[in-house]
């Protein structure tokens, strides 16, 4: 009986851990498209004005500019 | 979750921007100011003309005033960019591991290494006027570096299975195997030792940049995300 009830509580521990990983992994993975939106944008976007603003950061970062 | 994010990796991008414009403040900018000198008077020679085609168009579009109005650009630059690695960082934080300030520099550190280092093998960092190949072929090879190294590392540190760290030290390898696009422009001239002391000087100064944005993304992110 006991063992039972220990086994129940950790497969349900072991699934609302996983529910808790699946509720990680989409923020995570909105904030890394955010992420490289906004890098692109700094660093690789191709517009003249963003290009003149960004320029000696995108040297200084290392990123290929010019 | 994700409003804790992106608190976080703002504040985050906001310290490693700072830092990251008073570190380039000391060699790097006053390098990019000297290198231009150079790139202008390569210009005013007609038999280089060329290098007219890889221009910034700077009388054509808006472009930040030399001094007070190019520095806030920079540093505006600066906090953005860092901002887009510190939700990288997070994320990676989030996702893998203990969240505390030594997690946040191993990322920053897995960060420098991906996005500097790895990059710079290949495509030493670029002063103004510098003889480079054509620009979407370096970007290309320079976005495929990064990615290729971040994911080697990633498998390398955090697979733990030994057939995943081969393919991740094949990933690391792949690119500089392939290698950067070759230079096509003609040279402007510049000092080798400009182009040195700028390459370690650049190196410099993203490493603090990364280690603060790190530790500033670890320290945050522990404080702002929602208890378990």
């Amino acid at each position: 009986m006991t063992e039972n009830t220990e086994n129940g509580s950790s497969v349900s521990q072991s699934r609302s851990r996983e529910n808790e990983r699946i509720a990680d992994i989409l923020p995570a993975f909105a904030a890394v498209l955010l992420g490289g939106f906004i890098l692109y944008g700094v660093g690789f976007a191709g517009a003249d004005v963003l290009h003149n603003a960004a320029h000696d950061s995108r040297h200084a970062i290392t990123f290929p500019c010019h | 979750m994700f409003r804790a994010i992106i608190f976080s990796a703002v504040l985050a991008g906001l310290v490693g921007g700072v830092t990251a414009t008073v570190a380039q403040s000391v060699r790097v900018i006053p390098l990019i100011r000297a290198a231009e000198v150079y790139e202008q008077a390569a210009r005013a020679q007609p038999d280089i003309s060329e290098i007219e085609s890889h221009d910034h168009a700077e009388g054509h579009a808006w472009a930040p005033q030399a001094g007070f109005e190019t520095i806030i650009t920079t540093l505006g630059a600066n906090i953005l960019a860092g901002i887009g690695f510190a939700l990288l960082i997070t994320a990676a934080l989030m996702l893998h591991g203990d969240v505390n300030w030594y997690r946040g520099l191993l990322w920053g550190a897995g960060g420098f290494a991906s996005f500097a280092l790895a990059p710079a093998v290949g495509l030493p960092p670029e002063l103004p006027g510098m003889a480079a190949a054509d620009l979407m072929g370096r970007q290309a090879w320079w976005m495929g570096t990064a990615l290729a190294t971040a994911g080697g590392l990633g498998l390398l540190f955090v697979g733990r299975r030994p057939k995943w760290a081969v393919v991740g030290v094949m990933m690391i390898i792949a690119p500089h195997l392939i290698g950067a696009p070759h230079v096509n422009a003609p040279d402007t001239g510049l000092p080798p030792e400009l182009i040195i002391e700028f390459g370690i000087a650049s190196l410099v100064a993203n490493l603090l940049f990364w280690a603060a944005l790190g530790i500033a993304s670890g320290l945050l992110f522990e404080k702002l995300r929602p208890a378990p």
